[in-house]
C-alpha cells in the first residue's frame, strides 16, 4: 500500500537513519574527493612557509592519465578483466551446471568446498597463496619441480596471472552459487519436457538451462567487473615477495601510493574518483547493454 | 521472459535442491565427478596447507614438505600466537568482532528499515533516494575508502574506532535486497489489519515486518559481517595505532615484519587459520539461507 498524506512522513522516517549515514559515507566523501581532486597543493621551495593550495581545474586528472605508470595500471585492469571472463564467469557457470547434474551428498559437499574460500579474507588468502608461490616452502612449486616443470609464479610475466588465480580462488565459488541458485529456480517441468523430447543432458544444459539463467550470469559479470577495478590487497601482499609488482601496479594501489607514500593527496583523490567513475560506467553499461537487472526499466 | 534483478521468495513450482528427482545415469557421469573432485582439490588445497602448516614451527615450515605434518606443535603455536607482542592478536580479534559484529547488526537494522520504508510507503523523494542507493551498489567500496579517509581526516576521526565502524553501518545492497524481499513477502493486508487494530508504526515494524523478512535479515547480516571482517583497504588507511587494528591488518603488519623476526612466519600462518574459523562458520550458516537470499538476480 502506498499512501500519501498521513503516512507520508512514516516512510521517510524509516528511511531517514539509513539515508543520513548513506549521505555521510557515500555522497559527502565522494563530493569532497571530487572537490579535493580539483585542487593542487604546492609546498614552498625551502619548506619554510606553509604549503599553499590553489584551484587547478582538471590538472590532476590530466596528470594521472598522462602518467605511464597509471596508464599501465589501467591496462592491467583490462588484462585482469580478460582473465576473469574464463576464470570467474565461464568456470563458475561450468561448476554450477556440473553441480546441478550431481545428486546426493556429494552435491552439498562440493558446493560447500567451492564456496568456503569466499569466507577467507583477501589478505589471508593472499598470504596463504604467497607461501604457495614461494620456492622452498611451496609444495606446489616442489611438485612441479619434481615433474620437471620449473615455473616462477612471481616474475614479471607470470605475477599478474598469479594475482588472478588468488582472486579466482576467492570468488569463483561465490559466483557459482549465484548461478546455481538461479538454476534451481528453473521449474522442474521445463527440464522434464526437454528430456521427454529426447534432449541429452548436455543439450538441456546448453539450450535450456543456460539461456534461463542469463540474468544471473549478467549479475555475476557486473559484480566481477566491479571487483576487477578494486584489486588491492592481493598485489599489496604479494609485493613483499614479488618485486615485479610495482607501487602503482593496480589503480587502487596507485592511489594508495600517491596518498601515503608520495604525499600527493590531490592526485590520489583524482585517481579514486576516476576509478569510481570507470567502474560505475562499465557496470551500468553492462546492465544497460544486456537490458537486465535493476536498471531495466 | 521479464528478467529482473529480484530476490525470489517462496515460489511453489521451483526446484528445491533436495526434492529434485534424479536424472537417469548417463555416461558423462564419471568425467563429471572427476572434474568436480579436481576442482574441490584446487579450492581445498590452500585451506589444507594452512591447517597442516599451522602446526609447524618456522623452521619446519621452510624445511619440510608442505603437504604433511612435521613435528606438530599446534598448541604451542596457538599459545605464542596469543601471547606475542603483548597479546596483540587477542586485541585484534576482539576489534574484528567489534567492527564486524556491531557494524553488521547496525547495517542490517538500518537496511531493513529503509527497505521497508521504500517498499511499503510513499513519500516525496522516494524514487530519488532509491536511485541513489542503486548507484551506491555499483560504486566499488575500495574506491570509497580514500574519499572516506579525506573526510575523516578533515573532521579529525582518523585513527579511531569510529573511522572503521561507521562506514560498516551502511549497506546499499542490503537496502536493495530488503526492499525487494519486503515487496514480495509482506502482504499489504497484514499491515492494514495491524493498523486497524491500532498498532503503532514501530510496533508493526518490530512485530510484523521483521519476523516476515527474517531470511533477508539473516542474509544481509551475514554478508555484511563477512564483508567488514574481510575489508582491508579501509582499516589500512584509517588506522595507524596497532591496538585499533582488525585481524586482517594485524596479520599483514606481522607478515611484513617476518623477515626480521622469523618466528612471525609460523604465527602468521597460525593466526590466519584462527581468523578464518569464525568466517567459515558464517559462510556455512550463510549457505543455509542462500536459496532465499542469494537468488537475487534469478529468473522471474
Amino acid at each position: 500500500m502506498r499512501r500519501r498524506g498521513r503516512t507520508g512522513w512514516v516512510g521517510a522516517a524509516f528511511v531517514a537513519p539509513f539515508a543520513v549515514l548513506f549521505a555521510a559515507t557515500y555522497l559527502v566523501p565522494v563530493g569532497y574527493a571530487i572537490q579535493f581532486s580539483l585542487f593542487r597543493t604546492r609546498s614552498s621551495g625551502l619548506g619554510l612557509a606553509p604549503p599553499t593550495t590553489h584551484f587547478a581545474w582538471f590538472a590532476n586528472y590530466v596528470d594521472a592519465l598522462q602518467d605511464p605508470g597509471y596508464r599501465d595500471s589501467l591496462g592491467r585492469v583490462v588484462l585482469i578483466l580478460l582473465g576473469f571472463i574464463p576464470a570467474l564467469i565461464a568456470l563458475p557457470v561450468l561448476m554450477a551446471l556440473l553441480l546441478d547434474a550431481t545428486r546426493g551428498r556429494l552435491r552439498s559437499f562440493f558446493r560447500t568446498v567451492y564456496f568456503l574460500p569466499y569466507g577467507v579474507p583477501g589478505v589471508i588468502g593472499s598470504l596463504v597463496w604467497a607461501y604457495l608461490y614461494t620456492p622452498g616452502i611451496s609444495p606446489v612449486v616442489a611438485a612441479l619441480g619434481h615433474a620437471g616443470v620449473h615455473v616462477n609464479f612471481l616474475d614479471s610475466s607470470t605475477v599478474l596471472w598469479s594475482i588472478v588465480n588468488v582472486v579466482t580462488w576467492e570468488f569463483a565459488g561465490y559466483n557459482m552459487l549465484i548461478i546455481y541458485a538461479a538454476l534451481l529456480a528453473i521449474p522442474a517441468d521445463v527440464i522434464e519436457a526437454a528430456r521427454v523430447d529426447g534432449a541429452s543432458e548436455r543439450q538441456i544444459a546448453m539450450r535450456v538451462k543456460l539461456p534461463l539463467v542469463r540474468p544471473a550470469i549478467v549479475l555475476v559479470g557486473v559484480f566481477t567487473a566491479i571487483g576487477g577495478f578494486q584489486i588491492f590487497a592481493e598485489p599489496l601482499v604479494l609485493r613483499t615477495i614479488a618485486p615485479a609488482i610495482t607501487a602503482n601496479y593496480t589503480p587502487n594501489l596507485s592511489a594508495y601510493t600517491e596518498a601515503f607514500a608520495n604525499n600527493n593527496t590531490n592526485l590520489a583523490a583524482a585517481e579514486a574518483v576516476l576509478l569510481a567513475v570507470l567502474a560505475f560506467v562499465l557496470s551500468f553499461g553492462l546492465m544497460r547493454a544486456t537490458r537486465q537487472g535493476a536498471f531495466a526499466r | 521472459m521479464s528478467a529482473e534483478l529480484t530476490a525470489t521468495v517462496e515460489r511453489p513450482p521451483r526446484r528445491v535442491e533436495r526434492a529434485r528427482q534424479a536424472p537417469r545415469q548417463y555416461p558423462q557421469g564419471l568425467i563429471r565427478t572427476t572434474i568436480l573432485f579436481l576442482l574441490a582439490a584446487y579450492f581445498a588445497l590452500p585451506m589444507y596447507w594452512l591447517a597442516v602448516s599451522s602446526t609447524k614451527s618456522t623452521s619446519s615450515l621452510f624445511g619440510s614438505g608442505g603437504l604433511w605434518f612435521s613435528h606438530p606443535q599446534f598448541w604451542q603455536n596457538l599459545a605464542s600466537l596469543f601471547r606475542y607482542d603483548d597479546r596483540s592478536y587477542l586485541q585484534w580479534a576482539l576489534n574484528s568482532i567489534l567492527y564486524a559484529g556491531v557494524g553488521a547488526i547496525g547495517a542490517t537494522l538500518l537496511a531493513v528499515m529503509a527497505g521497508y520504508g521504500l517498499a511499503k510507503h510513499d513519500f516525496p523523494g522516494r524514487n530519488l533516494v532509491f536511485s541513489l542507493i542503486l548507484a551506491g551498489v555499483l560504486v566499488p567500496v575500495t574506491a570509497l575508502a580514500l574519499p572516506l579517509y579525506l573526510l575523516a581526516s578533515k573532521i579529525g576521526i582518523v585513527d579511531t574506532y569510529w573511522s572503521v565502524l561507521v562506514p560498516g553501518l551502511v549497506s546499499p545492497f542490503g537496502v536493495y535486497l530488503a526492499r525487494v524481499y519486503v515487496e514480495q513477502a509482506l502482504p499489504d493486508d497484514l499491515l492494514d489489519a495491524a493498523r486497524i487494530d491500532g498498532a503503532g508504526e514501530w510496533v508493526i515494524f518490530v512485530r510484523i515486518v521483521l519476523p516476515v523478512v527474517k531470511p533477508a535479515v539473516v542474509t544481509i547480516f551475514l554478508f555484511q559481517f563477512v564483508s567488514i571482517w574481510n575489508n582491508f583497504f579501509l582499516p589500512l588507511i584509517m588506522l595507524s595505532s596497532q591496538h585499533l587494528f582488525p585481524i586482517t591488518l594485524g596479520l599483514q603488519s606481522w607478515s611484513t615484519r617476518a623477515t626480521r623476526e622469523p618466528v612471525l612466519y609460523s604465527l602468521v600462518v597460525a593466526g590466519s587459520l584462527v581468523s578464518v574459523v569464525p568466517l567459515v562458520l558464517a559462510v556455512i550458516l550463510l549457505q543455509r539461507f542462500w536459496q532465499s537470499g542469494l537468488t537475487a538476480g534469478s529468473v522471474k
